[in-house]
């Protein structure tokens, strides 16, 4: 057996590979199946030496055969995707870290004063179920005629949605850095794609709600005495939405329309008043009004103003 | 306005983290399709391609025509393909005047093309016409040899390109225990110039030698054929850089039942199974068997089988 001039062969257990990095082939490989032949010849040699290191290694037996560790693959070869990349921390996260909030954790089964039980914390039957109140105490800032068991139902909506909403800018920063959960895709909902046929929107109750208060405010009598349909409510009142306080107080009430004035006042007239009021913003603003009161009177068959004359100056501040 | 989406089955969740970007990642799969025109003889090589690598290969039948993956825009399709079937490899047959029976290997990187050589086949010989043994033929979705051999995988560039797909291509997933009773198939790749290579696929048999280690004995079984190298491309270096990138840190294993105890330092946890005291097997206590009496019947043997009664009636 004649040696080659390194038999050196370069094995990569990991990927049962081997690379021959010296065979030469005799100057003409007469036909096809001597070269195939020889072809096949060298890859025994190959697969040999890789065999020899696969069997000398620690092997374990078991119902189907020795099974055998593999050492990790040597070769480099590029990934598939990209390495994942750190989520960046929520609002949450990052008030926690600040304040040196530490995250406990909470038990399944919790005590239960008012009943002298272990409830389960969430689920059927459990501690603190908004459902299960049966007396709210009124408190001094209770107005008649509010419910306050439909008032718990709408804050806890309301917290609800906001918590929703931290979670959606949570989810958008983190796919900003694009570190966004694997389960978790965030869809655009409602933006025409140009050139496309717009699929017909599905109209919420919202946007319904509207177009209703709509129509109905365009009769002649505003919408007031429209037949309204079973569960119709009354229509959102467009505009500016004053809260107009009672002149009169109740007695024994605090009157609120006092305190509200003498707020202001008292903003006006304290000590750090030229912070609150922005003297060259408010000048501005009355000047501005005073000419469009000027120009408003003028008759409108005059000519136009030559901008390019001078006005005479005038003292701007009164 | 956004909207969050999640997964409402179970199965769809597993799908899409199976599908997402991780430290380890799963076996690359494969793409096979072909263009506008195809020979007899690419539409061969796809199907037994295709069937040597069943487990992780997904065949595409129809023609698809604006796929050119050489050219700036018709890679697209490609891409979108490559997202949907979560494959990584894609193998682009085609046939025309200029390009006889073509074959076009790519790799991609987050489902963008990374790199792509295009090779012509000759003297393709597919697995029907070979005869041999039923019984040494490999199973399905076994780990194959890989075999390179001739200077030129190392010194030619499109020749290096060319090894590292077809180590890609051919690796399949890539396992830490490999059961030794299952290799049975290995692919020999011969440079016989720099600019062909000649491909073939065998089955092993192992045959008796006299140490642990089996003498090897390749047998031709599947499709072989030569691969003459036409273009390429490789990847910019930016993101060869960034494909090629290792984490440091190991994936998490969690240990179970090992605590960190401040008083007594680390504490481990056994469970027993239950004992049922009625089955537990006791030992057997019968006259036969015990120690003391086999060891006598064996010396009164031997002492038979030398010597005479005086011995006997000395004891």
């Amino acid at each position: 057996m004649d040696m080659e001039t390194d038999q050196i062969y370069q094995i990569d257990v990991g990927n049962l590979l081997a690379f021959n990095p010296n065979h030469r082939f005799s100057s003409a490989p007469s036909s096809r199946e001597e070269l195939v032949k020889e072809c096949v010849t060298e890859g025994t040699k190959l697969v040999q030496a890789i065999a020899d290191t696969l069997f000398n290694l620690p092997s374990t037996e078991t119902n189907d055969g020795p099974l055998v560790q593999l050492p990790p693959p040597t070769t480099k070869l590029p990934r598939e995707k990209h390495l994942p990349r750190p989520k960046p921390p929520t609002k949450w996260e990052e008030f926690a870290l600040k304040k040196g909030i530490q995250k406990r954790k909470k038990d399944k089964i919790v005590y239960d004063e008012t009943t002298d039980k272990f409830k389960r914390r969430h689920g059927y039957d459990r501690v603190n179920d908004d459902n299960d109140i049966p007396i709210i105490e009124a408190k001094a800032s209770d107005e008649p005629g509010e419910d306050p068991f439909a008032m718990r139902l709408d804050d806890k909506k309301k917290r609800v949605g906001k918590q929703e909403k931290n979670r959606l800018e949570n989810l958008k920063t983190a796919a900003k850095a694009g570190a966004l959960p694997s389960h978790v895709q965030l869809a655009v909902t409602g933006l025409p794609i140009s050139g496309t046929k717009t699929q017909p929107k599905k109209i919420g109750k919202e946007a319904l709600g509207d177009v209703a208060g709509l129509a109905a405010t365009s009769t002649a009598s505003g919408g007031k005495f429209d037949k309204k349909l079973p569960g119709e409510k009354p229509p959102k009142k467009q505009g500016k939405h004053h809260k107009y306080l009672p002149i009169v107080p109740r007695y024994g009430w605090v009157d609120e329309e006092k305190e509200q004035t003498n707020k202001v006042l008292g903003k006006l007239l304290s000590k750090h008043s030229h912070e609150i009021l922005n003297v060259g913003k408010a000048i501005n603003m009355y000047n501005d009004k005073k000419e469009k009161k000027k120009s408003g009177r003028s008759d409108k068959s005059k000519a136009k103003k030559d901008i390019t004359k001078k006005k005479p100056y005038a003292n701007k501040a009164n | 306005m956004m909207e969050i989406r999640t997964p409402k089955t179970h199965k769809a969740k597993r799908v899409l983290e199976k599908r997402a970007p991780k430290l380890v990642e799963n076996g690359k799969k494969t793409l096979i399709l072909h263009g506008t025109k195809t020979s007899a003889t690419v539409s061969s090589v796809l199907m037994e391609l295709y069937r040597l690598k069943k487990g992780g290969a997904i065949k595409y039948s129809r023609r698809n025509e604006n796929i050119r993956p050489f050219e700036s825009g018709g890679e697209t399709s490609l891409e979108f393909f490559s997202l949907k079937t979560d494959c990584s490899i894609f193998v682009y047959g085609s046939h025309s005047k200029k390009r006889p029976d073509n074959l076009v290997l790519g790799r991609m990187y987050d489902h963008h093309v990374y790199d792509l050589i295009e090779v012509g086949i000759e003297n393709f010989k597919s697995l029907l016409s070979f005869s041999y043994d039923k019984k040494i033929a490999p199973h399905e979705g076994s780990k194959p040899f890989i075999c390179f051999t001739g200077e030129g995988f190392e010194n030619v560039q499109e020749l290096k390109q060319l090894k590292e797909v077809l180590t890609d291509l051919f690796r399949g997933e890539v396992v830490e225990n490999l059961n030794l009773t299952g290799l049975d198939r290995a692919y020999i790749c011969t440079a016989v110039s720099p600019t062909k290579v000649f491909l073939t696929h065998c089955a092993i048999k192992l045959k008796k030698s006299g140490t642990i280690v089996p003498r090897i004995e390749l047998v031709e079984v599947g499709p072989s054929m030569d691969l003459v190298i036409r273009r390429n491309r490789l990847p910019n270096e930016g993101l060869r850089k960034e494909a090629m990138k290792l984490s440091k840190d190991k994936p998490k294993k969690k240990v179970k039942n090992v605590d960190q105890d401040d008083v007594l330092g680390k504490l481990g946890r056994v469970y027993i199974p239950e004992q049922e005291v009625g089955k537990i097997p006791l030992p057997d206590k019968s006259k036969g068997v015990k120690r003391e009496r086999r060891e006598g019947k064996v010396k009164k043997n031997k002492e038979e089988g030398s010597a005479s009664k005086k011995l006997k009636e000395s004891e």
